[in-house]
């Protein structure tokens, strides 16, 4: 390893750290004014760069190649903005008064519907674009030839940083945006148009992240995953920059694209006889540097102490345990359930169906134990799904150990990884929780998808088929009713149990339940690990189930999958999230599987969710007192 | 009570809300041009909610709630500001990461044409408040609270109001600042700018207002003429009814 290709690197991740910083700062913006996290932020950046791969030969045709290059990435970025404004006074809008949860469902939704649009439009192709003109040779550089683009790139970022800096200091639009991420009241009452303001910052935004999209042209193809990956890679940055912080955003996207760099220019590396490839572990460079740094400054490198957030709306009723007839008719259920197997031929498929639904069941109410009680909202659930049904399969599969014991190693690995990340996860809540949980996410499935010695790549592990008696589809259907009816039953005791009722107290005042003895982190960590746990054997009954486990079942797809299904039955019960699960287990077989454009399907369900309940399913009731 | 000068802000029947908490009862008070009006109570009783529902910032209902004939109940909070009303909230406010002039320069709206009060330039309000010409390149966060309320005050003038909301612009500051902004409120008065003012005691407003009215649980109790102190008004004065009438 050599000092120049070291130096070759560091340019090299100057030249990343421009992207990750242009989607960095556009979605720190946007939060700060209008306090919502654009979930759909990544998909701005991919659309800017299929925008430009578009426009680029368009305009090249009328105008050259120069300008049609630089037109096209200018055309794009100004598209991607106003693209950004429809959406702020389509959607947005009606949404800001809503629970958070709801802003953030919301704009997932619109991602899921952003790329379906954009597989509708491009199709499922990479798409190439043209070299920068004037820009796609290379220099000499300490016997290295570096590509005059990157160089570019590298420049971009802080040229970027500064002409912000300079909007946001010197510019009445700049005060504006510093005033109203301040008080938004206040602003009003000054008699400055808010929502227009809303507007302008969110076009701002989405058009910067358009940019960094439309940027990276000349160098990577565009292609439909690039929406999620960006995305997570810009929650890394702005939880280890500090939310709203723009200069703490380059030095994070600064920090991590150089991480990752040093990882891919050591190579290999060997470490007491042992040989590590360590451009292989740039995801879990990534994992530690957020780590170092949460750990030494909790809100960031800029980042300041949240104020304590009270919590939007009213409180919550207190969870009553079913009464007399409510459990008669969850016995009646329970029953119906156990008795499918009898149907026998006349329904084969039951079975199979029913298995699904009691694999989401579990998942859901496992996710419910964090969301209702716990009121902290995981966007990356699937971590511990994937967790345990990869850890399930690998000792099934390459262990050859026996099913139930292939089972549990797949809920010790869940348990380990929910330990591990939640550890991180309990010290935020509200949206950073959400941010971080989906980062976490994304760094499981990346390991996933990379890992090929253990995971087996992007094809997944195989031939994970159960032992007798579980290799029947009654027998494995029945074992996972009795797995997931055990499951349920320890939730629900936890939840009533002093556990749950420290879980709820924390959920509801912070506060108070911390000053009246309550170790609020500590509650929420094992909240965290319980959930993630029981998250994990539902992981280990899909692959199971399935025979197989690939990247694909564990995208954050599946973890927005268990938001829709708690949401739909209702976060205020711990009935609700088994009904959602049957409910959306049902309709994605019987509908959404015949469209490709199912996804986006779904997210239009969740708009329609949102848009007609702003406030949340509950406050669809009609209210005793009323006002305008 | 004369009926010459027109009647800038009209409440009637104003109730409103905190949250699920319904704080204000039927209010009902009258602000007239020219005019300083008291509004006199205990903390908690409803002030604050009083001004924000005419901003617009909480859940609100009324009657009538109009400023110079405008209905304020369809207008988004910027707009009412437009028509001219300003706002110096009770905890000032100020956004502490702009600098005083910044802060100034948020609030600065031009003289509506056909106005007949003198303009309150950036220039006219370091006038008004020399201390705080001293210190334009200040952050707001690192000002005192009295600087931040005299601030705050100049804040809402750049924006050349007729009528001016002062929630408690004497709480928590130094004596010596509760007398300058006396005498600044007083040079405002003059210059026939009309205020609405909320105290808890009325020490201040006694020195400034023309009239007032007293705040119990929402609902308007006691109207009259400010020419006694407010802790002479016995607590448990029966009103005849909870609108403004004369005491």
């Amino acid at each position: 390893m050599s000092f120049e290709a070291l130096l070759f690197q560091a340019v090299n991740g100057f030249a990343s750290a421009s992207g990750l910083f242009l989607v960095a700062a556009g979605l720190s913006i946007i939060f700060g004014v209008t306090r919502i996290v654009n979930m759909a932020h990544g998909s701005f950046y991919m659309l800017g760069l299929y925008l430009a791969v578009t426009l680029a030969p368009l305009l090249g045709e009328t105008f050259g190649g120069a300008l049609g290059f630089w037109g096209g990435i200018l055309g794009a970025a100004l598209v991607t903005a106003a693209l950004g404004a429809l959406v702020e006074v389509v959607l947005l809008r009606r949404i800001y008064a809503a629970p958070e949860l709801y802003q953030l469902l919301a704009t997932f939704a619109l991602l899921l519907i952003i790329n379906d649009a954009t597989l509708y439009f491009w199709g499922p192709e990479d798409i190439l674009g043209p070299q920068a003109p004037g820009l796609s040779g290379s220099v000499e550089f300490l016997g290295r030839r570096l590509p005059e683009y990157d160089i570019f790139l590298a420049l971009m970022g802080p040229i970027v940083l500064i002409v912000l800096h300079i909007t946001l200091t010197r510019t009445r639009f700049g005060r504006l945006i510093r005033a109203a991420t301040q008080d938004r009241d206040m602003v009003a009452a000054l008699g400055i148009n808010e929502a227009l303001l809303f507007t302008a910052v969110f076009a701002l935004g989405t058009g910067i992240a358009g940019f960094g999209g439309a940027l990276q042209m000349a160098r990577e193809p565009a292609n439909l995953a690039l929406d999620l990956s960006v995305l997570g890679d810009a929650f890394v940055v702005v939880v280890v920059g500090g939310m709203g912080s723009i200069r703490g955003a380059y030095l994070a996207a600064l920090l991590v694209a150089e991480v990752k760099a040093l990882c891919t220019a050591l190579g290999l590396v060997e470490v007491g006889g042992f040989t590590f490839n360590m451009s292989r572990l740039t995801l879990v460079a990534e994992f530690l540097v957020m780590a170092v740094v949460l750990v030494l400054r909790p809100h960031g490198l800029f980042g300041r102490p949240q104020p304590a957030q009270a919590r939007r709306g009213e409180a919550e009723a207190p969870l009553v345990p079913l009464g007399r007839t409510g459990r008669l008719i969850a016995l009646a259920v329970l029953v119906c359930f156990a008795g499918i197997p009898l149907l026998g031929a006349v329904a084969s498929y039951a079975p199979v169906l029913a298995l699904d639904m009691v694999i989401a069941a579990l998942f859901a109410a496992s996710l419910h134990l964090l969301m209702g009680p716990g009121g902290l909202a995981s966007f990356g659930h699937a971590a511990y799904f994937g967790l345990g049904a990869y850890g399930t399969a690998y000792a099934a599969t390459v262990l050859g150990l026996p099913t139930p014991l292939a089972f549990a190693v797949g809920m010790a690995t869940a348990a380990a990884g929910a330990v591990l990340f939640g550890w991180f996860c309990v010290r935020l809540e509200g949206v950073y929780f959400a941010m971080l949980t989906l980062a976490f996410a994304q760094i499981v499935w990346s390991i996933a998808h990379q890992w090929e010695e253990v995971t087996g790549g992007s094809n997944g592990l195989f031939g994970v088929w159960p032992d007798p008696p579980f290799d029947s589809a009654n027998g494995l259907y029945l074992a996972a009713l009795g797995v997931t009816v055990l499951g349920l039953a320890l939730i629900r005791r936890l939840v009533f149990a002093p556990f749950g009722l420290a879980l709820r107290a924390a959920r509801d005042s912070r506060l108070r339940a911390e000053a009246s003895g309550i170790a609020v982190e500590k509650v929420r960590w094992l909240a965290f690990a319980i959930a993630g746990t029981l998250c994990g054997a539902a992981g280990g009954l899909f692959a199971f189930a399935k025979g197989s486990i690939s990247p694909e079942a564990i995208s954050v797809g599946r973890s927005i999958d268990g938001l829709v299904m708690v949401l739909l039955g209702g976060v205020h019960s711990l009935m609700g999230p088994l009904l959602g699960a049957g409910g959306l287990t049902l309709l994605q077989d019987m509908v959404m599987r015949e469209s490709p454009y199912w996804r986006g399907l779904l997210g239009l369900i969740i708009l329609l969710i949102v848009l007609i309940f702003p406030s949340g399913l509950a406050a669809g009731l009609p209210r005793k007192r009323g006002a305008p | 009570m004369s009926a010459t000068p027109p009647l800038l802000l009209e409440i009637e029947g104003l109730d409103a809300w905190y949250g699920e908490a319904q704080i204000l009862f039927g209010l009902a008070l009258q602000v007239a041009a020219g005019e300083a009006v008291a509004l006199v109570g205990r903390n908690g009783v409803g002030k604050s909610t009083t001004m924000k529902a005419i901003m617009g910032l909480v859940r609100r209902r009324a009657h009538r709630l109009a400023f110079r004939g405008s209905d304020l109940a369809a207008l988004p909070t910027h707009a009412i500001a437009r028509l001219g009303i300003g706002y110096v909230p009770e905890d000032r406010r100020i956004f502490a990461e702009l600098t005083v002039r910044e802060n100034l320069d948020l609030g600065r709206r031009p003289r509506p044409p056909g106005a007949t009060l003198p303009d309150w330039s950036i220039d006219a309000v370091f006038d008004l408040f020399p201390q705080l010409a001293d210190m334009r390149a200040r952050l707001g966060g690192q000002m005192s609270g009295g600087e931040q309320q005299m601030l705050a005050v100049a804040r809402a003038l750049v924006g050349n109001p007729a009528l001016l909301l002062l929630d408690e612009p004497s709480e928590g500051v130094a004596p010596i600042v509760v007398e300058h902004m006396t005498r600044a409120l007083l040079r405002l008065k003059a210059g026939g700018l009309s205020l609405l003012i909320s105290e808890q005691s009325s020490d201040l407003c006694a020195a400034i207002c023309d009239r007032g009215y007293r705040i119990e649980q929402g609902a308007l109790r006691v109207h009259g003429p400010i020419t006694t102190r407010a802790p002479d008004i016995p607590p448990n004065a029966q009103p005849a009814s909870p609108t403004a009438s004369p005491l």
